[in-house]
């Protein structure tokens, strides 16, 4: 047995590096130029300079429309993960039954993937534009009258049909991975003791899909509060009324057209805060307790 | 020998010429005129590049009004910011607050030795951009104000004279009622910007005022008003007018449904800027476009007072050489010669800014060619400013027109009354202002 060792001390800084310095720039020194700036009330120039302390924070969560915002974003998060993930789930045990079509079916359920988030957006905005487009007209017909920009739930249910739509493809993926490493033996023996398909589900397949649906939870959440930003903005742009402003849109609208750059940065801070502890929990609990 | 001698005559007359080419000094400007406007823009910028040889201008399209306005302020944070920057009305505020980032127009205009006369200016347009000793901040560019539009050809079918257009509130209703029994039409009128249009310009058409201290020109401790009596009424009005049908609601901020109901012909009647002229005519295929003063409340004193302005002026940063400041200066001379200035205004729907524009365009006989294109200049010169109808100028105001918007969303889903949601706005507004007081003082 031959095991290399590297004498040299240098060296493995000097791989780690460029990963090192991409870090730095591009996360570590923004992140920490917000957190310096979520405590400064500054003029949008920069030209007054005051340290307010923690004031920004109080006034965020003072503000009843900081609350709205981190409420509208556990229910669109929520929505987003449930719809997209259980109709993956449902599309991955479809085509897991089927023996030679699968692969045509799920390189055609993959494809919304493809599609830039900022294109899905302005895509549902098409489809459900109440001058132009079809489903208001098809709902219309049904007695329905659908106005997402008036009505607050029509706009909550577009922007969660426009982000859960390209997520169902890569939650499929991983379901269908999923479903391939259950060994047939498993569920064979439970069909052979008399235990129909949704029985076997619930007690055989589900438990043992749950280190992936776990994981799918997590990246899910952390798409919904950072990727459907574009979705957001092309099609209810947070409104009406505030009742679809996610965070992640409010961290924006604030920052970058409002110019308050001390409350954004705060936001951020916040936001920063939340995704930390859902990656802390992903690494703590979910990847060692989730174990057969 | 005689070989070398000539090849280094050429070298000479090469680095000459190179000089002579780098002594043109070059200043950026940023803008945010897309489409046709922006390409008429860049025709300007390349007459005025072509009309002399010490300065270059160079236009860079930056994006909608508020991206290129955070572009420029981002700009100057990184020490990066163009010389001459467009800004949209409602960032005036911000831009004049900042007083160490600005180089005011009419000091830059005296420092650069620039015949300049502010006076030649309409005072309707430039009495926005002075500050309270009537000193001119920025050079207006394109300014322009609500007007309505209306389809000749549904007012005919409905049996309504197609060449009247509706002056009051009052007869936009029955109007509309006409058009909408008459099945002319589904729908009487729509708009975009309900902030700007159905708010501040209601305010002062009736001569209401939209808050304190002179609508804010007066100081940065001014407070919002526009819960008064007659925006409540308005909003109240409105409404109740969506839920009839007769107002159809085209969205946020500049309203992007709005446009299309008008063109389809689903809604009769479409009030919004006099610069949506040129998008209105382009796709009206189907009719005949009539042009009209905004409909005003009867029994409101003093309504007709004038409408106030939107759009940008351009605004010089701080941070440059005095050469580039004297290129800057020497093309807002060239910018506001009636000839540029009468062209700009022809071709797009924004108000010619000077008199001398406005007489230009008179002697071309434009406005008797296209009738209807002077409704703008005509509504907003129709009384000389009053302390309510000069214009408005608050902290944070790009902010304050989005919760415009919300607490009218708020009030067209049923979740609260005109009162409550022009309460909320003065409120929430407020709060706005005094926290970009805090950060100016």
């Amino acid at each position: 047995m031959k095991r290399t060792i590297f004498g040299h001390r240098l060296l493995p800084w000097l791989l780690l590096f460029p990963q090192l310095a991409v870090t730095f720039v591009f996360f570590l020194w923004p992140a920490g130029q917000a957190a310096r700036q979520s405590f400064l009330r500054e003029d949008a120039f920069g030209l007054k300079t005051e340290f307010v302390g923690l004031a920004n924070y109080a006034a965020l969560f003072r503000d009843p429309l900081y609350l709205n915002s981190l409420q509208v974003t556990v229910v669109f998060s929520v929505a987003v993960a449930v719809l997209s993930m259980g109709t993956a789930l449902l599309f991955a045990l479809a085509v897991d039954r089927m023996l030679r079509s699968a692969r045509a079916y799920t390189t055609l359920i993959v494809w919304p993937y493809a599609v830039a988030p900022a294109i899905a957006g302005i895509m549902w905005w098409f489809i459900f534009n109440p001058t132009i487009g079809i489903m208001p007209y098809l709902l219309d017909i049904a007695g329905y009258d659908w106005n997402h920009g008036i009505d607050t739930t029509d706009a909550m249910i577009l922007v969660v049909i426009a982000s859960s739509w390209k997520q169902i493809s890569y939650n499929f993926l991983f379901f269908v991975a999923g479903l391939q490493a259950i060994p047939a033996s498993l569920r064979e023996a439970a069909a052979i003791d008399g235990a129909g398909p949704v029985k076997r589900f619930f007690t055989v397949t589900f438990p043992l899909l749950s280190p992936t649906t776990f994981f799918l939870l997590v990246v899910n959440v952390t798409y919904t509060l950072f990727d459907t930003f574009p979705v957001i903005h092309a099609t209810t742009e947070g409104g009406p009324a505030q009742s679809t402003n996610i965070l992640v849109y409010k961290v924006f609208v604030d920052g970058f057209i409002g110019l308050n750059l001390g409350s954004s940065a705060a936001q951020s801070v916040v936001l920063m805060a939340i995704v930390i502890a859902l990656t802390a929990i992903q690494f703590r609990w979910i990847e060692r307790r989730v174990e057969y | 020998m005689i070989r070398n001698l000539a090849v280094s005559g050429l070298a000479l007359a090469a680095s000459m010429t190179a000089a002579a080419a780098q002594e043109r000094v070059e200043i950026q400007w940023w803008h945010a005129m897309g489409g046709e406007l922006g390409t008429k823009l860049e025709e300007i910028v390349k007459g005025y590049n072509e009309s002399q040889d010490q300065y270059t201008v160079v236009p860079s399209f930056k994006g909608t009004y508020p991206e290129t306005m955070t572009a420029a302020i981002a700009a100057f944070r990184a020490n990066e910011q163009p010389t001459i920057v467009q800004v949209f009305e409602v960032g005036t505020g911000t831009m004049m607050a900042a007083k160490g980032a600005i180089y005011p127009v009419y000091q830059l205009m005296q420092d650069a030795g620039e015949d300049f006369d502010p006076s030649s200016f309409l005072s309707a347009v430039v009495g926005y951009y002075t500050d309270t000793e009537g000193n001119m901040l920025s050079m207006p560019f394109n300014s322009s104000t609500p007007i309505l539009y209306y389809n000749k050809d549904v007012f005919e079918k409905a049996g309504l004279d197609r060449e009247t257009p509706p002056t009051t509130w009052a007869e936009v209703v029955d109007f509309s009622q006409k058009i909408m029994e008459s099945g002319a039409a589904p729908c009487g009128f729509t708009t975009g910007w309900i902030s700007w249009v159905q708010l501040e310009n209601l305010s002062a058409w009736h001569n209401q005022p939209i808050g304190t201290l002179e609508n804010g020109f007066g100081g940065l401790e001014a407070e919002l008003t526009v819960n008064g009596p007659v925006q409540v009424q308005h909003w109240t009005n409105l409404a109740q007018w969506q839920k009839d049908g007769i107002f159809q609601y085209g969205g946020p901020g500049g309203g992007n449904d709005a446009p299309p109901k008008f063109y389809a012909q689903e809604c009769a009647m479409y009030m919004n800027s006099s610069a949506s002229r040129a998008g209105v005519v382009a796709n009206a295929q189907d009719f005949e476009v009539g042009y009209g003063m905004l409909p005003y409340y009867d029994d409101v004193e003093g309504a007709p007072q004038n409408s106030i302005i939107g759009g940008a002026t351009l605004w010089v940063l701080q941070g440059h050489d005095e050469e580039e400041y004297k290129a800057a200066a020497d093309f807002f001379t060239y910018l506001s010669s009636p000839e540029v200035q009468a062209d700009w205004h022809q071709f797009s729907g924004y108000l010619p800014i000077t008199q001398a524009a406005y007489d230009l365009s008179t002697e071309q006989g434009f406005y008797d060619q296209n009738p209807g294109t002077d409704v703008s200049i005509k509504q907003i010169t129709l009384n000389p400013p009053t302390e309510n109808s000069k214009g408005l100028r608050f902290g944070n105001y790009v902010q304050i027109r989005t919760v415009i918007d919300e607490e009218f969303q708020a009030l067209l889903a049923g979740q609260k009354h005109a009162q409550g949601a022009l309460d909320a706005v003065v409120e929430r507004g407020n709060a706005l202002i005094r926290e970009f007081e805090a950060a100016n003082k």
